[in-house]
């Protein structure tokens, strides 16, 4: 065992600050494979995945259905066992850990799932105390951490509750509570959104972030949309057909998508194209025609519009617009038409590209 | 008209009925829902994977059930006096009616446990649930309204089965229909046998159904 700290229950970490917490939590990947055997033949869920994620920090981990997403978050807390390469929790070597060692892992490890997996057989407040009494915490300890987890999820008053009889986003809740109640370092999603509605997915988003910032733990979560990763997640990882295609900070990934996975995975939240000037745009230009340019901003420049206006040296409409700010980097498109006497050629130093896409006739709008 | 000799035979053999019927349910529940956890859980993908026992297991199981009772209970006649200490009576139809009982029940909360979602039981690990604790906190409390539907079915079944325990003197609502009724003609005995019979499947079907309706309501 490297300086882990102790499984959660003694009163010295539950006094714990947030700041002596966050020393824990880093996971790495180390060229870890999982090859799946069945009468049909080998197939390859995961090839040679090296990876770090930090302390403290919320990671993404996105790919398509299939993409073997599932699988790499599974072999942090041994769900699934890989069948090449290593996972160290805060350094150490998780394959050679016995039952008991498991156990004691999964108990700095939380799991949330996509469909909550709650026992309905047990109340909302039975369900969150299971991981303390199955570590054997006294009665009145577990009654008063229950109480505080599920204060911290905003679900005060339903601990007597059936979780039938919730909605999905409590479920949810009641779902983070539980693997709250043992004080992890580290938090798993697994979809934890996608059976939510979008209001629903941005209170639990909000809520996984405020945690993170609160208790500072280290989130890793999948998901198969961008949208979440770009709410709530500092580093993302894009995962296709099992390998590690793309990686970097969330606003490098969406600023400049490098792989044609990350690109589709991202199409989604494009509009592209307005329709009314898909259909009148031209290939050539004819006199009086407006010249319509599209500016793409992958987080280096903020769009400069008195610079806009003046490297144009015309007039300068904004057709669309599509930039949003992501970890502070103004990432997306614009589309501006430019009258007569405009330089497009001069809009490069504007954005961080720049090209001519078309022309229209003025006159129509 | 029932004379009240035959009022007092009905009512032994009823009170004979349900002491064959229960303790051999009771036993039936002692022994069956370990066999089934053992089933699930002995799976080559269950959580204590011992596909070799299992199978040893699973054909036990069906060697028991494909024997029909009547065969059992004279089957079963060395070891129920080993057992019992007797080869006549109620309690020497327990023993056989258990051992038939037990298969049974034993299947039926096996598909029960089997139905209880894997993510339930992946949750539970990542919480950092033992195995047993797996058995004890979900499959059982999650299976618990298919095992009490089963554990019914199983009841009723016993309640019929337990007709053929007069063959080896045990006596019982069935033994009185056919040697009052049958043998002797008595059209009245038989009415009442069937009426007690049916009064009592229907309370205890209605028992079964509550309880299951009641943990469904959850």
């Amino acid at each position: 065992m490297t300086g882990a700290p102790a499984i959660a229950g003694s009163p010295a970490r539950a006094a714990a600050t947030s700041e002596a917490r966050r020393k824990g939590g880093t996971v790495s990947f180390e060229g870890l494979g999982k090859v799946y055997r069945s009468s049909a033949g080998e197939v390859t869920a995961l090839s040679d995945i090296s990876l770090d994620i930090r302390a403290g920090e919320i990671f993404g981990i996105i790919g398509r259905s299939g993409a073997g997403k599932s699988s790499l978050l599974r072999t942090i807390n041994r769900l699934e066992q890989p069948t090449s390469g290593r996972v160290r929790i805060d350094g150490e070597d998780i394959a050679g850990l016995d039952e008991s060692g498991l156990v004691g892992l999964r108990r700095r490890i939380g799991m949330i799932f996509q469909h909550f997996n709650l026992l309905s057989a047990k109340t909302v407040r039975e369900n969150v105390a299971l991981p303390l009494r199955v570590a054997g915490v006294a009665r009145d300890e577990i009654a008063q951490r229950v109480d505080q987890t599920l204060a911290l999820v905003g679900l005060e008053g339903k601990g007597d509750t059936y979780p039938s009889r919730l909605s999905g986003g409590q479920k949810q809740r009641v779902g983070i509570a539980r693997a709250l109640v043992s004080r992890p370092e580290i938090l798993l999603c697994d979809e934890a959104t996608s059976a939510l509605d979008p209001e629903t997915t941005v209170s639990i988003l909000t809520l996984l972030k405020d945690i993170n910032r609160r208790l500072g733990l280290t989130i890793v979560l999948i998901t198969h949309e961008m949208s979440v990763i770009r709410e709530i997640c500092d580093r993302v990882v894009v995962i296709e057909k099992g390998e590690i295609v793309e990686e970097g900070p969330v606003w490098q990934v969406f600023g400049t998508p490098c792989h044609a996975a990350t690109q589709a995975l991202l199409q989604p939240l494009e509009n592209g194209l307005p329709e009314d000037l898909a259909h009148r745009l031209r290939d050539t230009a004819r006199p009086g025609d407006e010249t319509v340019v599209e500016l793409r901003f992958a987080g280096h420049r903020t769009p400069d519009l008195t610079g806009l206006a003046a490297a144009a040296g015309g007039t300068v409409r904004l057709l669309s617009s599509q930039v949003e700010r992501i970890q502070g980097h103004a990432i997306g498109q614009i589309l501006v038409g430019l009258g007569a006497g405009a330089r497009p050629e001069a809009l490069g130093q504007i954005a961080d590209s720049a090209r001519v896409i078309g022309y229209v006739d003025a006159t129509d709008d | 008209m029932l004379t009240p000799q035959m009022i007092d035979r009905l009512w032994q053999a009823l009170q004979d009925t349900l002491l064959m019927v229960g303790v051999s349910a009771g036993i039936a529940v002692l022994a069956g829902i370990p066999l089934a956890v053992f089933l699930v859980t002995s799976d080559r993908n269950g959580i204590f994977p011992a596909p070799r026992l299992n199978r040893i297991a699973g054909a036990l199981v069906n060697g028991f059930r494909a024997v029909p009772f009547i065969v059992l209970l004279v089957a079963l006649i060395p070891f129920t006096r080993l057992v019992a200490g007797t080869t006549i009576g109620v309690w020497a139809a327990i023993v056989p009616l258990a051992v038939s009982a037990t298969p049974f029940f034993a299947r039926i909360a096996e598909v029960s446990l089997r139905e209880v979602d894997p993510g339930l039981i992946e949750a539970a690990q990542s919480i950092g649930c033992r195995r047993w604790h797996i058995v004890r906190h979900v499959l059982l409390p999650e299976a618990l309204p298919g095992i009490i539907g089963g554990f019914t079915i199983t009841v009723v079944t016993m309640i019929g089965a337990s007709a053929m325990a007069g063959a080896v003197g045990a006596g019982g609502l069935g033994d009185v229909a056919i040697r009052y009724g049958y043998q002797r003609f008595d059209t009245t005995v038989m009415m009442a046998v069937i009426a007690i019979l049916i009064v009592l499947v229907c309370a205890v079907q209605f028992a079964g159904d509550t309880a299951v309706r009641r943990l469904r309501a959850r």
